[in-house]
C-alpha cells in the first residue's frame, strides 16, 4: 500500500536558525504517528509543514501519494485540530463545524447531513446553537475534533490537543481519540511532548530532539530498545535508569562490573553475544529490577543491594538504591518488605538490558 | 488583621471613618467644581442663543433669558450669512456630513484591513512599514498641506467634497491602523491557521471571521475618526471653496464675517449646532467608546 504520508528530507529554518533537520517518515493508512519530544523541539513546526502552514526549506512532501510539497493548506486534504481549540469565536457551534463546507460551496442539505452525524458521533448535539465562548475546555475540544471530522480528509493533524484540559478530561479525551482512530480507521498525525499520550495512542512514534529525530519505532520498539540515551530517557515513567559499569569480555558473554559506594561491585553476567566497549551506560527500567523470588526467567541474576529510599506508590512500590553513583529505581510489588537502610536482594534482568555508548564528557 | 484593629479601637475608627467622610465630602466639592467649571461655557452659549439681541446687549452674561426665543437658531440654521451667500449652516453641515459620513467609513475599513495584514499576515518588511505608518500620525498636518494641494490638482479633486474625503481617509489611515492591529495582534494565529486549513482565503477571513469580532475597536475607530473629520478645520479651509466647505469653516465666517452688530446669539447657536453630531456620537456611542479602548484579548 502506499504511504498516507510521506515526508522526505525535509529541512526548515526561520532565517538562519535551521529548526528542523533531514526529517524522513513515512505512514500507512491507518496509522496512528505521534510525534513527541522535548518541548521547542520543533513537533508543531513539523505539523504546519505538513499542513502547508509553513514553506519548507527543503525536501518534499507527499499526502495519500501526491506531492504536496507546493501546495496550499485548503487542498491537502487535511483536518486539522490546535493547541488553543481555535475556533471562530462569532460563529455558533454548528457554524464553526459547517463553516469550511460552507467555504467549499458544499450544498445546505450535505452540511446538514454531515453536520448531524458529526454532532452525534461526538455527543454535542445540545451545543450547536452555543458560541465557543459558552463552552467549557472539554466541549471546546469535542467542536475543534467536529470541524476536523466533518472535513473526512485524507490525513488527521492534531498539534497537543489535550494539552488545555485537566487531569482528568486528560485522560478520558484521550481514550475517546483512540476510540475515534479505531473506529473510523482514519491516519493520524499527532503532536504532544507527552511520553505517556504518545505510548498509549501510536501505532508509530517518532521522537525528536532538537529538530533532529532521534527513533522512529512502535511504541514497544521504542520502549524496549531506545535508540540512544536521549530516548531511553524520554520515554518511560518513571524514567529508565541509566548506570555507568565496566565490561569485560567472558567467553561469548560479558562480565559486568558496576561500582558502589563502601560495598564490593555488583557485578552481573550478559550472556547474549554483544559487541560491547569497555565502558558502557547500562539501561534497565524499574519494571526489570524485582525482588528477589518474584521474577522468573534464563537470565535473572539476583544481588545484594543497600535500599536508600522506598516510596511506596499505591499499586507499586518503588524502591531506590545507589548503583555506578546514581540514584537506581525499582519498581516492586506493594507488599514488599524493602526498608529504608536495609540490605535487600534484587533480581535484575539481564535480558532486557540496553546498552549505550557513555556520554562523553565534554570541556 | 484589620478586623482584629477595629474591634480593639473603637474610638480610632470612628474618627477615621469620621476623616473619610470628610474626604469624600471634599472631593465631591473639587469634582463638581470643575463639572461646573466646564459646563459654564455651555450654559452660556445655550442661554445666550435663546435670548434676543436686545436681551443681550441688556442684560448680564450668565443670567438666563427672560423671553426665550429660537429665532436666533432659525437664522443659524438657514439664514446667517457667511460671506455673500446668506443661507445659514444648513448646506454647510451638509456638506460635513457628506464629507464625514464616507470619511469615517473609507477610514476605518481600510484601517480594519491593514491592521488584519499587520496583525496576521507577517511579510516581509512589514515592520518598517508599520512604523513609517505610525509616523503618519504624529506628522504636523501643515507640512503636507501643499503636497496634497498638488495630489488633488492632479486628481482633479481639488475644491470638491470627494477631494476632502480622500485627504480624510488618507490622514486616518495612521490612527485606524493602529487601533486595528492592536487589537487583531491580541487573537491567536491559530484563528487564521484553521481558517485557512478550513479553505478559506485573505478576504473570507477577513469578513467573516475578523470583521464580526471588531465591534469593540470599530465604534472607537469611528468616533475617533468622527470627530476628526468633523471638527477638522486646516484641511477644510484649505482644500474647499465656496459651496463645498465643512460646517467648521462656515461657521468661522458667519462669526468672523458678520457685518454692523455682532449677532452673538445668532454665533451661538451656528457653534453649538456644528458641535451637536459629535456631542451626539459620543452620547450614543461613548460607553461602546471606553469598553472598547480596554478591550483585550478575544477568547475563542
Ligand atoms: N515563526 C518563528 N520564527 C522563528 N523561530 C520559530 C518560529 N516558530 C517557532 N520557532 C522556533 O522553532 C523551534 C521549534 O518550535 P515548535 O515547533 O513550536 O516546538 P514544539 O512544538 O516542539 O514545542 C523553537 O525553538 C521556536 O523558538
Ligand atoms: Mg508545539
Amino acid at each position: 500500500m502506499a504511504p498516507i504520508l510521506d515526508i522526505k528530507n525535509l529541512y526548515k529554518s526561520y532565517g538562519a536558525t535551521e529548526i528542523l533537520k533531514d526529517i524522513n517518515v513515512a505512514i500507512e493508512p491507518g496509522d496512528f504517528l505521534v510525534l513527541v519530544g522535548p518541548s521547542g523541539c520543533g513537533k508543531s513546526t513539523l505539523l504546519n509543514c505538513i499542513a502547508g502552514l509553513e514553506p519548507i526549506s527543503g525536501g518534499a512532501i507527499h499526502i495519500n501519494g501526491k506531492d504536496m510539497t507546493d501546495v496550499s493548506p485548503k487542498d491537502r486534504d487535511i483536518a486539522m485540530v490546535f493547541q488553543s481549540y481555535a475556533l471562530y469565536p462569532t460563529m455558533t457551534v454548528a457554524k464553526n463545524i459547517t463553516f469550511g463546507m460552507k467555504v467549499r460551496g458544499v450544498d445546505a442539505a450535505t452540511q446538514a447531513a454531515k453536520l448531524a452525524e458529526v454532532a452525534a458521533q461526538l455527543q454535542i448535539e445540545p451545543l450547536l446553537n452555543r458560541r465557543p465562548g459558552q463552552l467549557s475546555g472539554g466541549q471546546r475540544q469535542r467542536v475543534a475534533m467536529g470541524r476536523a471530522l466533518v472535513r473526512d480528509p485524507a490525513l488527521f493533524l492534531f498539534d497537543e490537543p489535550l494539552s488545555n484540559l485537566d487531569a482528568k478530561l486528560r485522560v478520558e479525551m484521550r481514550t475517546e481519540i483512540k476510540k475515534l482512530h479505531h473506529n473510523l480507521g482514519a491516519s493520524m498525525v499527532y503532536v504532544t511532548h507527552d511520553q505517556i499520550e504518545a505510548m498509549t495512542l501510536a501505532t508509530k512514534i517518532v521522537v525528536m530532539k532538537g529538530g533532529v529525530i532521534q527513533q522512529i519505532g512502535t511504541p514497544a520498539e521504542i520502549y524496549n530498545t531506545p535508540a540512544n540515551l536521549f530516548v531511553a530517557d524520554f520515554m518511560g515513567s518513571p524514567a529508565m535508569n541509566l548506570i555507568p559499569a565496566r565490561v569485560q569480555q567472558n567467553g561469548t558473554g560479558h562480565r559486568i562490573e558496576i561500582q558502589r559506594v563502601d560495598a564490593e561491585p555488583l557485578v552481573l553476567e550478559d550472556h547474549r553475544p554483544l559487541n560491547l566497549p569497555g565502558n558502557v551506560i547500562m539501561g534497565l527500567r524499574p519494571e526489570d529490577i524485582a525482588e528477589a523470588g518474584f521474577r522468573a526467567g534464563a537470565e535473572v541474576q539476583e544481588a545484594t543491594c543497600l535500599v536508600d529510599m522506598v516510596e511506596p506508590a499505591g499499586a507499586d512500590t518503588y524502591v531506590v538504591s545507589q548503583l555506578g553513583g546514581k540514584q537506581v529505581t525499582a519498581r516492586l510489588h506493594a507488599e514488599t518488605s524493602a526498608r529504608a537502610g536495609q540490605p535487600m536482594v534484587m533480581a535484575f534482568d539481564l535480558a532486557k538490558v540496553s546498552y549505550f555508548a557513555p556520554r562523553r564528557v565534554s570541556g | 488583621m484589620t478586623d482584629a484593629t477595629i474591634h480593639s479601637r473603637p474610638s480610632r475608627s470612628t474618627s477615621s471613618r469620621a476623616g473619610r467622610i470628610a474626604l469624600r465630602t471634599l472631593l465631591y466639592v473639587f469634582l463638581i467644581g470643575f463639572a461646573l467649571f466646564y459646563l459654564m461655557p455651555l450654559f452660556v452659549m445655550l442661554t445666550t442663543s435663546l435670548k434676543s439681541l436686545d436681551e443681550i446687549r441688556t442684560g448680564s452674561l450668565v443670567a438666563l433669558p427672560r423671553d426665550v426665543t429660537f429665532e436666533a437658531w432659525r437664522t443659524a440654521w438657514s439664514g446667517a450669512c457667511t460671506g455673500i451667500r446668506c443661507e445659514g449652516l444648513k448646506p454647510y453641515l451638509l456638506n460635513s456630513l457628506m464629507i464625514a459620513i464616507p470619511g469615517v467609513a473609507l477610514s476605518t475599513l481600510f484601517g480594519a484591513m491593514n491592521g488584519y495584514v499587520f496583525a496576521q499576515w507577517k511579510f516581509r518588511g512589514a515592520n518598517v512599514l508599520f512604523a513609517l505608518l505610525l509616523f503618519g500620525c504624529f506628522i504636523p498636518f501643515q507640512v503636507v498641506l501643499l503636497p496634497m494641494a498638488r495630489v488633488l490638482g492632479i486628481l482633479n479633486l481639488a475644491g470638491t467634497i470627494p477631494g476632502l474625503i480622500f485627504v480624510h481617509t488618507v490622514y486616518g489611515l495612521g490612527f485606524t491602523t493602529l487601533f486595528f492591529r492592536n487589537y487583531y495582534v491580541t487573537i491567536p494565529m491559530e484563528l487564521v491557521r484553521a481558517a485557512k486549513i478550513d479553505g478559506a482565503g485573505f478576504f473570507r477571513i477577513f469578513w467573516s471571521i475578523f470583521l464580526p469580532l471588531s465591534l469593540p475597536i470599530i465604534v472607537v475607530t469611528v468616533i475617533w475618526q468622527f470627530t476628526q473629520i468633523w471638527n477638522d478645520f486646516l484641511f477644510g479651509v484649505s482644500f474647499s471653496q465656496a459651496g463645498t466647505q465643512p460646517v467648521t469653516v462656515a461657521l468661522n465666517n458667519i462669526v468672523n464675517s458678520t457685518t454692523g452688530v455682532k449677532e452673538y446669539n445668532v454665533d451661538m447657536a451656528a457653534a453649538i449646532l456644528a458641535a451637536l453630531p459629535t456631542l451626539l456620537v459620543y452620547v450614543v456611542a461613548g460607553k461602546y467608546f471606553i469598553r472598547g479602548l480596554t478591550a483585550g484579548s478575544v477568547k475563542g
